[in-house]
């Protein structure tokens, strides 16, 4: 639902990075958010599309990851992933404790852009 | 025009909004200012269990308020009108307070004259989770008519919130809301954080309420 607000802070980014590398033309942006975020893709283009006009970065597609939701277990510090679904009950995989942190999942990064310079 | 290439950025998007809201979290304590985020649906009752809380804390705390809404500043003027300082953040149609927000309406508040200083964030169980405003504390409120299956629906509020309480128990009887239910909903998300029910109109809870987060605020934390 925050899409706008996100959407300007990735252009920041983008064209922060086009202007340090001389880029001319950014083609592709590759971004990923974590499955617990209720982004939707499709709004951040559009919100894009109409940021970006008059930039390096107009016209460029936005390709969205899912990036997984991982836990760490308290007791065991094990890592794991699990889906949105199993949230609730997520239990550690080797141990099985219940007593287990959010590591990833919940944020948006731009891991990268496809350019011509 | 040259071949595509590929520029690795690795920049997490929210960064600059977790640095500033560090930094406020820092600054306040430095000051001696406990600041609570209230988040909830619109309607739940946040700022009715503000004015409970302002009420059964007058004596132990000096306090105020930073109300966040899209439009208007009708729950800032509740506030204002029991005597308690008041600024009305007004998004201009943004759906949570950024860091950024909250440290524009600390500009406009006596600091040092203040312990503890209430945030009530826009009435929405989404976006508000996923944005850190400086708070020390962040408390999510659900209401017995919303039922008892918020956990399921907004998974990340009740992993990203300290506290939680159940407003309005005073007309449990005419819903289905299951507090057991609820109860074992929130501890799978969240094993540590307590739940209150409380009642703004008829008072009843607000004690136990009170007394937790007079503890959690002398603590610092």
């Amino acid at each position: 639902m925050h899409e706008l607000p996100v959407t300007r802070s990735i252009l920041g980014i983008v064209l922060r990075h086009a202007e340090a590398n001389g880029v001319q033309r950014v083609m592709a942006i590759d971004l990923s958010i974590g499955a617990l975020s209720d982004l939707e893709a499709e709004w951040i283009q559009s919100y894009f599309d109409h940021l970006s006009r008059g930039t390096p970065a107009e016209g460029a597609a936005l390709r969205v990851k899912r990036s997984p939701l991982t836990f760490r277990c308290e007791p065991c510090a094990a890592e794991f992933t699990a889906t949105r679904e199993e949230l609730a009950s997520a239990r550690c995989p080797g141990c099985r404790s219940r007593d287990v942190s959010v590591i990833a999942g919940t944020g948006y990064t731009v891991e990268s852009m496809e350019v011509q310079s | 025009m040259s071949d595509v290439t590929l520029i690795n950025i690795k920049e997490e998007i929210l960064a600059e909004n977790k640095e500033l809201a560090q930094q406020l979290r820092a600054d306040l304590r430095a000051r001696g200012v406990f600041l609570v985020n209230l988040m909830s649906s619109p309607g739940a009752g946040k700022t009715s269990l503000i004015l409970k809380t302002l009420e059964h804390l007058r004596a132990a705390f000096r306090m105020a308020v930073i109300e966040g809404d899209v439009d208007s500043a009708v729950d800032a003027e509740r506030v204002a009108r029991e005597g308690f300082p008041a600024v009305q953040i007004n998004t201009g149609g943004s759906c949570h307070l950024s860091a950024a927000m909250v440290a524009k309406g600390l500009e406009r508040l006596p600091l040092d004259a203040l312990d503890l200083l209430f945030l009530e964030n826009i009435g929405n169980l989404i976006c508000p989770a996923g944005s850190d405003t400086g708070a020390h504390l962040s408390v999510a409120l659900v209401s017995v008519p919303e039922g008892d299956d918020k956990p399921l629906k907004y998974p990340l509020i009740f992993r990203t919130s300290h506290a939680f309480l159940v407003n309005k128990t005073d007309v449990k009887d005419r819903f289905d809301f299951q507090t057991g239910a609820f109860r074992e909903r929130v501890r799978r998300l969240n094993p540590e954080a307590p739940v209150f029910e409380v009642s703004c109109k008829t008072g009843e809870g607000i004690g136990a309420w009170c007394e937790w987060l007079r503890e959690r605020a002398e603590a610092g934390g």
